[in-house]
């Protein structure tokens, strides 16, 4: 492996990785939400792509409200803990949007797809399905005969994303990652795809990752680039560093039900700064409200 | 309906979490008679602890001193199909005669009247948990007789349509609603009337489900939450009344 440095810009990222009609993952569950590359992805224009994640998340609503999507592949599309995702709403309700393609699961079906992908399999058996409408509505939800017990079984097929987005706590400059808290899928989206941009809060030395390698969930053999951007999942979290923004999340219930707020706030957060500091620059008091407090484990003996 | 729903878990059992209620439900048995129920969420905390009411499933608070902490693989392959979830809590836009979950559409699914969310992981729970908890407020739009789609099957069309299906988990076997307590009836998979809250008859429960409701012979009366639970929830769990209402 060469030692040059993958860390790169995010613009420049976004600009080499991700292509009109890509099928681009941005993966976190609720927490690690890189919406710093969402915004970029906007900025920068990309038309007809195929967005996937489990939860479409605010991110997703942005996105499809700046005309970036052709089609949605998920399992979970509201606004955790609040109600609804209004610009996802308006494009399958067909209420004046363009209409958007979906792919529906439930999230051991994502799961699942995913972990085929990342072990290069075509499909995933899963117990599943039986007695629910989603086969019906997603022909891709199939079933096979397992040829050692004759079960039927559920069958999801393999996701290989072009690229997928990860967000992490830290990396090293080749792109060795290292999460915790709330894991998702990212291991998994991580693997499964032909490019991986990781972008992390703190880029950290080699040392760093070696001392705690159990805590590596993604290695830098399948990292294309490292984008250091910190705040980089606000208004999502990110576990030791700063806690969700609930009250965004709430205030997108109205914001996003209103089609002119919603342009509004992608003029004037989105399109109207030139990338993540800007952003962060606009919103001084970040830091005062979401920083975490301190909660530090001891750590362990590697020695032997 | 949180105190009520508490009641159902029993001390040392696995509960998959869900947000709102269920998971108020869960913290305040925990705070009583079960200290020791094992908290599950799809998020990936297992034996989580949290120090404030999660505003989400996929809060920093399910992490902070929690058991273990895994990836969504492991949550639905080695810990809900491995058959290691004692109960699981769902609700749902609609609530069938039969306990058919819809989260994902009002209307046809091709042309929604209202887009809803979609399973998350309501489908696997339902299969899989070795019993479910229905928590939804009683009304003829909530309680149809049919779902408009089924995302999280009960007992399909009645009998034994789980055991036809090789479903793992028995199923809902009760609804918990703001007025009264429905059970499932095991021979024929339907929802019947169980208990009565406070103050209210068998009439006004007919009067919010979309299909004959047919009654235990002798339905019970609901304890109101003693003064214990009331203060656990209302000064403990959900100062900010995030999801107690009125």
């Amino acid at each position: 492996m060469s030692d040059v440095s993958k860390v790169v810009s995010m613009r420049d990222a976004v600009a080499r990785f991700v292509h009109d009609g890509d099928t681009v993952v941005i993966e976190g569950f609720t927490h690690l939400i890189c919406f710093a590359a969402g915004h970029e992805i906007i900025r920068q224009g990309r038309r007809d792509l195929t967005l996937c994640r489990l939860t479409p998340d605010l991110i997703y609503d942005q996105m499809i409200a700046a005309g970036c999507a052709r089609k949605l592949v998920f399992s979970w599309a509201g606004n955790p803990g609040v109600g609804s995702l209004h610009a996802f709403r308006r494009a399958v309700e067909g209420r004046g949007a363009p209409r958007l393609e979906i792919e529906e699961y439930s999230h051991f079906g994502m799961v699942a797809r995913f972990a085929a992908g990342a072990a290069r399999l075509p499909f995933w058996p899963l117990r599943n399905y039986m007695g629910t409408d989603l086969p019906r509505v997603n022909p891709r939800i199939r079933h096979v005969t397992c040829p050692y017990t004759g079960e039927a079984l559920a069958t999801v097929p393999a996701l290989n994303p072009d690229v997928s987005i990860i967000h992490a706590q830290r990396a090293d400059a080749q792109g060795n990652t290292q999460i915790w808290g709330l894991l998702g899928v990212q291991k998994e989206a991580a693997f499964a795809s032909a490019h991986v941009i990781v972008v992390v809060e703190e880029l950290v030395d080699e040392a760093v990752i070696r001392a705690d390698p159990n805590r590596t969930v993604i290695p830098a053999l399948i990292v294309d680039a490292v984008v250091v951007e910190p705040w980089g999942a606000h208004p999502s979290y990110a576990q030791g560093y700063y806690d969700r923004d609930n009250g965004f999340y709430v205030a997108w219930e109205a914001r996003s039900r209103d089609r002119d707020a919603l342009e509004r706030y992608l003029d004037d957060f989105v399109r109207g700064v030139s990338d993540r500091a800007a952003y962060l620059e606009k919103q001084p008091d970040l830091a005062a409200r979401l920083k975490a407090k301190e909660r530090r484990c001891a750590g362990v003996n590697y020695g032997f | 309906m949180a105190s009520v729903a508490a009641r159902e878990l029993v001390d040392g059992e696995v509960v998959f979490v869900g947000i709102g209620l269920p998971n108020l439900a869960c913290n305040l048995a925990r705070a009583t008679h079960a200290p020791r129920l094992v908290l599950v969420y799809e998020s990936g905390a297992v034996g989580a602890t949290p120090a404030r009411l999660p505003v989400s499933i996929g809060d920093p608070a399910l992490v902070t001193g929690s058991l273990m902490v895994c990836g969504m693989a492991d949550v639905f392959q080695l810990i809900l199909q491995n058959g290691r979830i004692a109960v699981g809590f769902l609700g749902g836009a609609q609530v069938d005669r039969y306990g058919n979950i819809n989260t994902t559409v009002i209307g046809s699914y091709e042309r929604p009247a209202v887009r809803l969310p979609g399973s998350g992981g309501a489908a696997e729970i339902a299969i899989h948990a070795r019993r479910t908890l229905v928590v939804a407020k009683l009304s003829p739009r909530t309680f149809p007789a049919h779902v408009d789609f089924i995302t999280s099957p009960g007992h399909g069309g009645g009998g034994a349509s789980r055991r036809q299906l090789r479903m793992p988990g028995a199923g809902p076997v009760k609804v918990i609603t703001d007025k009264a307590v429905l059970e499932v009836d095991e021979g024929t998979g339907e929802l019947v009337l169980a208990a009565l809250y406070p103050g209210v008859e068998a009439s006004d429960v007919r009067g919010c489900v979309g299909w004959p409701l047919a009654c235990r012979p002798r339905p019970g009366r609901v304890a109101p939450p003693d003064a214990t639970e009331l203060r656990l929830l209302r000064d403990v769990l959900d100062p900010e009344r995030l999801y107690l209402k009125g």
